[in-house]
């Protein structure tokens, strides 16, 4: 009956509404709840000291709550990540798009994805165990875990991200203007690096904040081998203690709502923060430059 | 016809995978003069256009037998080095496809590629180009512009002009007129004539009459055979076949 | 003929210059130049191989590792028992069970709600301004790290709704972090599927729900699993949500209702690596439970890439 099938019709958009507005809802209350837990600290402390403070004592008396320590930490574990993930993750992406027969790639691109499924826990587990004695040994240093081995674990966490939203970029470069490169006479490197690269930079960038920012807020990685030491490094074997580690190892026994606890969730704002800016960044890159495609007539 | 043989296939075969594309193509192409493929769609004439730069051997799982002659030498040889021929033999696609860089840098990318540094020398063939291509006095003012920015006839002279650059001996043009307006394709079609001198050039095309105005010699095609080819005059007006006599008469197509 | 003349000076200009395209351009005369880009290019792609290479190594190592030292410690009582004398014998069931009950509550929860959220943001919502904001914040909230979302479980469920450390507020945060994803990976599925089926199926007098029922949805579903059961592997690996909201350290019996504490794979490796009196004793236990985690998760992705590869050759 048509008058039925119009209340149904009816009935399942609104409660379809309902669910997508709940389902949209419950994501907004993250931010509403990490910021309202957070923002009691700066009745303790004021933003200026608490971002740029270098002691974090947050159990002692009178305790200090300055994560400038912590802040420095992940960007340096996040950058020296990087500077391995980007070549690598973008190198294997150029492989796996351009260069890879068929079968080479059904093969190469299962692996990057199952090295993107590795739980970071056992990547963490790995590097406490294997990587670290190893760093130890061949380094002659009094700890395994710190800042490189740290930096080496999760660049393997962010290449495969890195690396396969970089190959879509790249694949969905025209064949035309490959074509018309190697029509002219360029080799095919020369028809990657002068052609398709340039036509796929904003996917690439895409890629590469992305990775990073899995990289910044990346937790049992950093919090198995990281080192724990909440101090500036000297050198790039020194023990560091990044946010989301501080978070993870703290909060069991901050006391719920005292300074402790709402300073734990400040520092999941800030990460929140930087994670939110490389997200819209990225999304900036995505949207303004759009891949660019077949000439239009 | 006086003129020597620029381009000579000699029972070529080209295979998609199983799929057999062409079959036992012989054809000669003759220096300084403009050579036109017709024939209905998916006949092979695209195919075996692609054949002459070797650009079919970027699509995976394709073979050929047989042998392309340039000059005498055979192009499927293992000496023959792809990126040398490809500079030797030019083309343009059916759609414009500049790149997404500016006006000169499309170009000049061919010479840059090629090895030529000197900023003078690539400025000057740049601008010879452009006017061969009969598109500098549009752009002159522009060059530093957005290719992308022109229009679809104004773009496809630029991928003429940039084919040119590199100074190929042989141009490769691919339905170049199929996707533009009646006066952009008169533009190309004047164009393709008064390059001939200089260069060799064949041309696909699925408009009988763009063949007939343009070419000198016509070969026709048809489900991956070559049916008839012969000077352009006789091959429209007198036809060996009944099969060519039919297609260009319109009654199958 | 005037067109002969025109290209008679177009000649002469062009013979006229200064440089000669045979040598000046590598291709031909200066075969030097040729062969420096061909070896440019031959060492770029080994170097592109090579990085390629790595990644297939990483992965080989980690999993010969724990592979190479966890085998021995994978037994039937392994397998099937709860951990005993301080958690240095015995073995692993209750967390195998724990981290089944969690990955499985949160895709339970977050399956329904997430793929009714896509099916309305992609086929009914008007697109726009508002529409591309939601997208942006799922997208965001897709790449928020996963402490943040323990950080919100703990202080949403754990204290307010007083839940308490339990298998409900542990599964729920995990859902609520698998929110995006599942909504993401349906989108996809829901995009991939042509128009012309909706308008074919509207054409012939069929509301949008019937149209979404049974076109849309039918077509959409191989890609809306392979999402689901990605999530799942995510969901069963991820630590960092359920160490404040559903994980405990121990436990000695299978939780007997939602409200309990649950012992998980991912925890117990952390626990046993970092905090237990007997690091060194139980290292065989940790590797063990790290390859029993491994082959889940991966064995979990392993059908999806199978089961996503057969559907694109069948589409292909």
């Amino acid at each position: 009956m048509p008058i039925k099938r119009e209340i149904t019709e009816k009935l399942v958009q609104k409660l379809f509404m309902f669910i997508a507005m709940a389902s949209i809802t419950i994501l907004f209350l993250i931010m509403i709840f990490i910021f309202n837990e957070g923002f009691p600290i700066f009745k303790t402390v004021s933003i200026n000291e608490f971002i740029f403070g270098h002691y974090w004592y947050p159990t002692s008396e009178p305790s200090d709550f300055g994560i400038f320590t912590l802040i420095a930490a992940s960007v340096l574990v996040t950058g020296f990540s990087a500077v391995l993930s980007i070549p690598l993750g973008v190198m294997t992406a150029i492989y796996l798009a351009e260069i890879a027969t068929k079968k080479v790639s059904e093969i190469a691109k299962p692996v990057v994805e199952l090295l993107a499924a590795l739980p970071s826990v056992v990547i963490g587990f790995f590097g406490m165990v294997v990587v670290a004695p190893f760093l130890q040994e061949v380094f002659k240093i009094p700890t395994g875990l710190n800042l490189f081995n740290a930096a080496l674990m999760l660049a393997f966490m962010s290449i495969p991200t890195i690396c396969s939203i970089s190959e879509d970029a790249l694949h969905s470069v025209p064949v035309a203007l490959k074509e018309a490169s190697m029509a002219l006479g360029a080799t095919h490197l020369e028809t990657i690096l002068r052609v398709i690269l340039p036509a796929s930079i904003s996917g690439i960038s895409t890629a590469v904040i992305l990775g990073m920012s899995r990289a910044i807020g990346e937790t049992m990685v950093v919090l198995m081998v990281a080192g724990g030491a909440a101090a500036l490094p000297e050198s790039i074997f020194d023990p560091v203690r990044p946010m989301p580690a501080s978070i993870a190892s703290e909060i069991a026994e901050a006391p719920v709502g005292g300074e402790h606890y709402h300073a734990l969730f400040a520092i999941g704002v800030v990460l929140f923060i930087f994670t939110f800016f490389f997200n819209v960044v990225a999304d900036h890159i995505a949207y303004k430059y759009k891949q660019i495609g077949e000439a239009s007539l | 016809m006086g003129l020597p043989s620029k381009v000579i296939s000699k029972n070529l075969n080209f295979f998609y995978g199983d799929f057999q594309a062409l079959h036992d193509i012989c054809l000669d192409v003759c220096e300084h003069q403009v050579t036109a493929l017709i024939g209905p769609s998916g006949c092979g004439k695209s195919t075996f256009l692609r054949c002459l730069n070797r650009m079919n051997d970027l699509i995976p799982l394709t073979r050929v037998e047989g042998k392309i002659m340039l000059d005498g030498q055979d192009i499927y040889s293992s000496i023959q080095d792809v990126v040398m021929l490809r500079r030797r033999v030019g083309m343009v696609f059916q759609k414009p496809n500049p790149f997404p860089k500016s006006i000169f840098d499309n170009v000049a990318y061919g010479l840059v590629v090629n090895g030529l540094r000197n900023k003078a020398h690539i400025a000057q063939r740049v601008e010879e180009s452009l006017k061969q291509a009969a598109l500098w006095e549009e752009v002159k003012d522009r060059l530093s512009a957005s290719a992308l920015g022109l229009s679809g006839g104004q773009q496809q002279r630029l991928c003429i002009a940039r084919a040119l650059a590199v100074k190929p001996e042989v141009v490769l043009m691919d339905e170049p007129a199929s996707a533009l307006d009646p006066i952009a394709t008169q533009k190309i079609e004047e164009l393709i004539h008064s390059l001939k001198e200089i260069y060799t050039i064949i041309i696909v095309t699925h408009n009988m009459q763009q063949a007939a105005r343009v070419s000198d010699k016509t070969a026709f095609f048809y489900i991956g055979k070559l049916i008839e080819v012969g000077d352009t005059n006789t091959l429209f007006t007198k036809p060996k076949l009944k099969q060519t006599e039919d297609y260009i008469t319109g009654r199958f197509g | 003929m005037a067109d002969s003349t025109l290209n008679k000076s177009l000649k002469k200009k062009t013979s006229s210059k200064k440089f000669d395209i045979k040598t000046d351009l590598n291709a031909d005369g200066n075969v030097f130049g040729l062969q420096r880009r061909k070896l440019n290019q031959f060492f770029a792609f080994s170097l592109f191989r090579v990085a390629t290479v790595i990644n297939g190594i990483a992965l080989f190592i980690i999993i010969y590792f724990m592979v190479t030292r966890g085998w021995r410690a994978i037994t039937w009582t392994f397998l099937t028992q709860a951990p005993t004398d301080s958690m240095t014998k015995g073995g692993i069931f209750p967390c195998i069970i724990g981290t089944f009950y969690l990955s499985m509550g949160a895709i339970l929860i977050t399956m329904p709600i997430g793929i009714i959220s896509a099916v309305y943001l992609n086929e009914y919502a008007r697109p726009g301004r508002i529409l591309r904001l939601i997208r942006l914040g799922i997208n965001n909230l897709a790449g928020v790290p996963s402490v943040v979302f323990g950080l919100f479980g703990m202080a949403f469920f754990v204290v307010t709704l007083k839940m308490g450390v339990s298998l409900l507020a542990g599964a729920l945060t995990l859902g609520v972090m698998s929110l995006p994803v599942v909504i993401g990976a349906t989108e996809e599925a829901l995009k991939a599927v042509p128009d012309t089926y909706r308008e074919a199926s509207l054409g012939l007098g069929a509301t949008r729900w019937q149209t979404i029922r049974k076109v849309v949805l039918p077509c959409a579903l191989p890609g809306i699993l392979t999402g689901a059961i990605l999530a799942l592997s995510r969901a069963a690996g991820e630590t960092a949500p359920i160490m404040f909201t559903g994980a405990v350290f121990f436990t000695p019996c299978t939780p007997a209702s939602i409200f309990d504490e649950v012992m998980a794979l991912p925890y117990h490796i952390y626990v046993l690596a970092t905090a237990g009196t007997e690091i060194e004793a139980t290292r065989h236990l940790q590797y063990g439970t790290a390859l029993v985690l491994i082959g889940l998760v991966l064995g979990m992705n392993l059908i999806a890439i199978i089961y996503r590869s057969r559907l694109r050759s069948r589409m292909n």
